[in-house]
């Protein structure tokens, strides 16, 4: 290592800092042995980074050259930064160094492309397998998937990697040729099925011999940017439903836009990144993955953009105030889990606690539930008081808006009066 | 008015109960061996006794699952006041009924008792997390600890597993105990002198390693590159890494 290290890894990580994903988890490996790191399947964070985003993995590229000019990203061709390229045995040793004094939990590698796809592909997966093979390391590894990478690289690639991906970036085909028209849906989804068709076969190979090498055994995630574009959110979340039914895709990534090339007029001006329209999204992410929910319940033509004011499950109740009040002694635990105030570990204590008696609302408050929300959407062993029924949505929806929006309802009616 | 006091292993605390369920005599407070007492007079000190304990742990085996046996434990772990009281409760309840009570969260012991489970497994969790190893000139990795709970036991196998390949200590200076890796096993350890700077949690830069602080000053710098300035929220930020964690960390130095 040298002296140039340092200013290497801030150019980089600079470089990598806008890609969100730093997930280490999906995959647990024990070590075994005399090598070096093991990987935990709930994932650990190290560090926390000052914008409040977790730090799991060591977020670098390989390099920032690229020959592509999408104009969404930093390291498009034309513009002018700083340049730097990570030799690969400089990367590996930095991430055992740093993984050796506990301040990573692996590596999350992505790259510039240089000259083609497979010549930049063929470097990473030689950081992988150096890594494995030479170092002995069992932590994590995530790769970025090169778009246009052939076939054999992404199968080697899954070989060392806990986890794949490829970035989609543009919610829309015709949105992604304006903005990287060097790009095409086709370059995107195709190593996406590679990544897939090799996991399955993996399984498939698995099923016979136990000793059959994993493939990407933490599947695999993509990143869709928020903002840049006029997609709406039912285009969004619609897309990331249909990429949720896909066999290995564990995570799709919302990443608020960040305006990096102002001069590019293609790319909306904003003052702010859209981050609480990124936050409402992910809220509506869980609720497909964790909550039960279609997403014709979240989004639909009618409502094409989720409420920012209020969370999607909050909206979804005031929508449907048909199917409230829940008694949460008898109801299914899929319709307690969508009543505004109960999350899935509230849910799964009533489901558990009310075999041995039926509970109170005291008993629920203390158990987690919100009440200050839930009261108006529930029974439990006292008399419903004042639910929904009668309180009516819009009223609720006054009460429910936070106290910075309220704030400025209120100042917008007074100087309504003047 | 029964008052026990125990010599503050769980073995001890099991023992005690060996001994109140013999006498009949259920306890109305317990008292850790370091405890002061203000009444010295009817103070039942109980000598720990493993094939007391053992028979204990076997009958609650039978009666709860394992992962509620566990749990006992570990809430045990956090030295919480009067904590002792609270795993009595639970383990008479467990005696008591013909059903494991440790799904009736509607209980408020049960319930509590959960609580600080998830409290103590969090900060372990937080020890996979924050540990930050610095390299000493003996080619040791030394990381000093200062967790809310005991939770040294709990991570013991987490760590042996991982750094299997390198000798590390984790110490925590709270408690005064630590463990030391060897390459083959972990044991406990406890230094008579610490030589290291408190305030910052810092080895002294002749006891590292030459290249410690330049590993040290790369990950500082990773850190700050890393960051979204547009995107800054400092609040979020102290809510997710507390301060009490700041002076072992490289990065917030």
């Amino acid at each position: 290592m040298t002296d140039k290290t340092l200013e290497k890894l801030q150019t980089l990580a600079e470089a990598a800092k806008y890609d969100v994903s730093c997930a280490s988890s999906g995959h647990t490996r024990k070590n075994n042995g005399a090598g070096l790191g093991s990987a935990q399947g709930w994932g650990i964070c190290h560090s926390f980074a000052e914008d409040g985003r977790c730090i799991s993995l060591l977020k670098i590229m390989l390099t920032n050259h690229c020959i592509y000019d999408c104009a969404y990203c930093i390291n498009r061709r034309s513009n002018d930064v700083r340049r730097a390229t990570f030799s690969v045995s400089e990367l590996v040793d930095l991430t055992i160094e740093f993984y050796r004094r506990n301040y990573i939990e692996g590596l999350f590698l992505s790259s510039g492309v240089v000259r083609n796809p497979d010549y930049t592909m063929e470097r990473m997966v030689r950081v992988a397998k150096d890594l494995r093979e030479v170092h002995r390391y069992n932590g994590y590894i995530h790769l970025k998937s090169i778009p246009g990478a052939s076939r054999e690289l992404v199968t080697q690639a899954g070989l060392y990697a806990d986890r794949l991906s490829v970035n989609l970036e543009i919610p829309s085909e015709e949105n992604l040729k304006l903005l990287a028209p060097e790009k095409s849906y086709r370059s995107v989804f195709q190593p996406m099925s590679y990544i897939q068709q090799g996991a399955l076969e993996s399984a498939e190979e698995r099923r016979k011999h136990r000793a059959a090498p994993r493939f990407a055994p933490a599947g695999q995630s993509t990143q869709l940017i928020v903002g840049a574009t006029p997609d709406t959110d039912n285009r969004i979340l619609h897309l990331s439903s249909e990429l949720y039914n896909r066999p290995t895709m564990k995570r799709v990534y919302y990443s608020g836009y960040i305006p990096v090339n102002t001069y590019d007029s293609r790319l909306p001006a904003l003052a702010t990144p859209p981050l609480v329209r990124e936050n409402r999204l992910y809220q509506a992410d869980w609720l497909l993955r964790f909550y039960a929910f279609k997403v014709d319940e979240i989004v639909s033509d009618k409502h094409p953009n989720l409420d920012l004011e209020i969370d999607p499950k909050l909206s979804y109740a005031l929508r449907h105030p048909e199917i409230f009040p829940i008694d949460v002694n008898c109801a299914d635990y899929e319709m307690i889990l969508r009543v505004p105030g109960i999350g899935v570990k509230s849910a799964k204590l009533i489901i558990a606690a009310r075999r041995y008696g039926r509970l109170t609302s005291s008993q629920l408050s203390k158990i987690g539930v919100v009440m200050k929300r839930a009261r108006y959407f529930i029974t439990c062993r006292e008399l419903p008081v004042f639910t929904i029924q009668e309180a009516k949505p819009d009223m609720l929806r006054k009460l429910f808006l936070s106290p910075a929006t309220q704030r400025s309802l209120k100042m917008a009616g007074q100087l309504s009066l003047f | 008015m029964y008052i026990y006091r125990y010599d503050s292993t769980f073995q001890g605390l099991l023992t005690l109960v060996f001994d109140a369920y013999s006498r009949k005599a259920f306890p109305d407070h317990i008292m850790r061996e370091s405890d002061v007492s203000l009444f010295d007079g009817d103070i039942r000190t109980v000598v720990t006794d493993n094939v007391r304990a053992q028979r204990v742990w076997n009958g609650l085996r039978k009666k709860i699952s394992p992962s509620a046996c566990r749990m006992l434990y570990v809430v045990w772990l956090s030295e919480l006041h009067d904590v002792e009281m609270l795993v009595f409760r639970y383990i008479r309840k467990a005696f008591a009924g013909e059903r494991s009570p440790e799904l009736n969260f509607g209980d408020a012991d049960v319930l509590e008792t959960s609580k600080i489970y998830r409290k103590v497994a969090r900060e372990a969790e937080r020890m996979r997390m924050f540990v930050r190893f610095q390299k000493t000139a003996d080619g040791i990795f030394f990381a000093p600890i200062e967790p809310l709970y005991n939770v040294l036991p709990l991570v013991v196998d987490f760590f042996t597993d991982r750094f299997a390949d390198q000798l590390w200590v984790v110490y925590d200076i709270k408690r005064n105990y630590g463990l030391y890796y060897d390459l083959h096993k972990t044991t406990e350890i406890v230094f008579t002198q610490l030589d290291f700077d408190f305030s910052t949690g810092r080895l002294h830069d002749a006891q590292a390693a030459e290249d410690e602080k330049r590993f040290q000053n790369l990950w500082k710098s990773y850190f700050k590159s890393i960051a979204i300035k547009e995107r800054a929220n400092p609040r979020l930020h102290r809510q997710l890494l507390p301060k009490r964690f700041w002076r072992f960390l490289p990065e917030k130095q």
